[in-house]
């Protein structure tokens, strides 16, 4: 029988983590990390900002971006959910909606990786022009 | 709603926003009773009568970002589809506890889902609360409480991802451990 993972395990990983930990923290000024809340109410939740979340808790990791991901609660674009709000260093909040894992994706490659704007931002005032 | 796991990542939302610092999420599987309860009880500050009476009105909600509030609505049909009921208790200054009761083989009552996911994701997204999970099938319990992960931690933070991929691995493997479904 294979063991099971237990508190014991996550103990003994503790080292491991501290070090990487500690090589965030050096580089780590709070404005300088990207903030993102994802809309968690019962619109956002039964139209998949859950998978959402996870995904870019899940990719930011991944791609090295110094993020934080929280929740949010329902900010009234139940229509377009889910909705996750952006905020980079020293920059306006931006709400995106109808964002699904590909739309996530697109968001951390040009929105979070080069501050360029894409559609689906709300309230709808913006669009791009080709 | 697809499954329990997102009701219950959806009531919990209603226990983080009344300020509460602990939250207890417990199911209980009896499937000899034919049975599966689902409980979420906080330390929030409660609810008067004349809020509690309206909260299964799909029409009232404490938002004024808009108008409806179907949370607790959905996941009261859900339960009754199957036979089960829903029911709340509140006191102002004290908490409050919602209980719903499902028929466990019933064709209606939704699948347990992804509870791994949303306990590491309310955990990770709300450090400062403890969350306890209880999980019991039959004679069989698994608890999960981030109280006792912050104390293996000591001092990192539970939000990390590499936390958060670990402990999501851990309760599946819990749950799988004593046949939750």
């Amino acid at each position: 029988m294979t063991k099971i993972k237990s508190l014991a395990d996550l103990r003994n990983m503790k080292a491991d983590l501290q070090s990487k930990i500690a090589l965030r923290e050096k580089s780590d000024n709070p404005e300088g990390r990207v903030q993102i809340k994802v809309a968690m109410a019962t619109c956002g939740i039964a139209s998949g900002a859950k998978e959402v979340m996870e995904f870019l808790v899940e990719e930011l990791d991944k791609r090295n971006i110094d993020a934080i991901v929280s929740q949010t609660g329902c900010m009234g674009y139940c229509y377009a959910e889910p909705t996750i709000e952006v905020t980079l260093p020293n920059q306006e909040p931006v709400v995106f909606g109808y964002v699904d894992s590909k739309k996530a994706d697109d968001i951390i490659e040009k929105y979070i990786k080069t501050g360029e704007l894409l559609e689906g931002i709300i309230p709808v005032n913006y669009e791009k022009i080709d | 709603m697809k499954d329990l796991s997102l009701h219950i990542l959806d009531i919990a939302q209603n226990s983080i926003s009344a300020g509460a610092s602990n939250i207890g999420i417990s199911i209980d599987e009896n499937p000899a009773a034919n049975t599966m309860a689902v409980e979420v009880n906080d330390n929030g500050r409660g609810m008067p009568a004349e809020v509690l009476e309206r909260v299964t009105d799909p029409y009232f909600t404490s938002r004024t970002t808009r108008k409806v509030g179907l949370g607790i609505p959905l996941f009261k049909q859900n339960a009754e589809a199957t036979g089960g009921s829903l029911q709340i208790s509140s006191e102002e200054g004290r908490g409050t506890m919602l209980k719903a009761t499902f028929v466990h083989n019933h064709l209606d009552r939704p699948p347990l889902g992804d509870m791994a996911g949303v306990m590491v994701l309310l955990a990770g997204a709300n450090p400062e609360i403890r969350f306890v999970y209880t999980h019991r099938v039959n004679d069989e319990e698994y608890v999960f409480d981030t109280e006792e992960v912050k104390e293996a931690l000591d001092g990192l933070p539970i939000n990390d991802p590499q936390v958060m991929r670990f402990l999501k691995e851990m309760i599946i493997e819990n749950l799988l451990a004593i046949k939750a479904k």
